[in-house]
């Protein structure tokens, strides 16, 4: 059975729509982007990357996806 | 020259070149204008995935982060809490304690906010950062950032991006004096002379990014910026001459036919 995207919540700005039980390994495999390149903010808090599939997302959470990028 | 490094937070670098990853038409640009450059440390600023273009080149693809010293940047941050929020996630990124502090305070000149900058060190330095500070050219906040717990001083030339050169060279030089931090010059350089000045004023190394990135070849000016590091540094080194006002033969006098 499929699952019903039913939570809203917010990655770096954009509004996402995600089902139950979705945790923050499931975003990252989303993006597909690898773990070691980046950082997780959680509603301005910094979350632990060895964590991330024990984290499920609930409805409004904040999320910050960051990495380098070329600067000065 | 050949033991003469440059000592960073107790690691060693032989280049006294940092050089900007910015401003690049792309990836591939950067990456060879940095090897060309000869640099071992690059800055590099943090932001946010781009969640949509899953094919968008990162960074981390092009230049080796185990090759070569990455320095995250606060570019773009206007307070102490913003700063370090992005300097918090850097080192999350993968064990970056070597930053570069920067918060500005003005847009259109980007000078720095001292105010918060020195805020910005105390905290990063308890937290076991190791901080290099972008700062005005300002011997009494070099102190205070000194005594902060800054790692490396490094003042601006002239505005950020401005290509004007050192404008303040007795302030240069009065910061050299009174500390053993390394003292690098960040931001405002315009051409390669402007790097060889600021080695022969003492300063251990120099920050460029703009005028390589944005030179009509940036290839020939990362190496121009390498050359020129080298230059200035032997030339301080060596020790210049006093300076004179009137004319002092080079030729002996005795022997002049007659």
């Amino acid at each position: 059975m499929k699952k019903i995207k039913k939570i809203k919540i917010r990655v770096n700005g954009k509004i996402k729509s995600i089902p139950n039980d979705y945790k923050v390994s499931n975003l990252l495999r989303d993006i597909n982007i690898p773990l070691k390149k980046v950082a997780i903010e959680l509603n301005q808090e910094i979350i632990d990357k060895k964590k991330i599939d024990k984290i499920i997302l609930k409805k409004n959470d904040k999320i910050e996806i960051v990495h380098f990028i070329g600067g000065g | 020259m050949k033991n003469d490094k440059i000592i960073i937070a107790n690691k060693k670098f032989n280049s006294r070149l940092i050089v900007g990853t910015g401003k690049y038409k792309n990836m591939t640009e950067c990456a060879k204008a940095i090897k060309l450059s000869g640099a071992e440390i690059v800055t590099v600023a943090v932001r946010r995935v781009n969640i949509t273009d899953k094919k968008k080149p990162l960074l981390m693809d092009y230049i080796d982060p185990k090759k070569i010293t990455y320095l995250p940047n606060t570019a773009g941050c206007f307070t102490s809490e913003e700063a370090l929020r992005t300097l918090r996630l850097a080192r999350e990124i993968g064990g970056w304690k070597l930053v570069k502090l920067e918060v500005l305070g003005d847009k259109q000149n980007l000078f720095p906010d001292m105010i918060e900058t020195l805020k910005s060190t105390e905290v990063l330095a308890k937290e076991g950062f190791k901080v290099m500070v972008y700062c005005n050219d300002d011997p009494l906040m070099a102190k205070r950032l000194e005594n902060a717990g800054a790692d490396a001083i490094m003042p601006l030339a002239a505005p950020i991006g401005s290509g004007l050169g050192i404008q303040n060279k007795i302030n240069i030089k009065i910061i050299r004096k009174q500390t053993k931090l390394p003292l690098i010059i960040d931001a405002g350089l315009g051409q390669a002379s402007d790097a060889t000045i600021a080695m022969e004023l003492g300063c251990d190394g120099v920050l460029v990014n703009t005028a390589i990135a944005k030179a009509k070849k940036p290839f020939d000016m990362a190496l121009a910026f390498k050359n020129a590091v080298i230059a200035g540094r032997q030339s301080f080194l060596a020790g210049r001459i006093n300076k004179y006002l009137y004319g002092n033969a080079s030729s002996p006098k005795i022997g002049i036919i007659k």
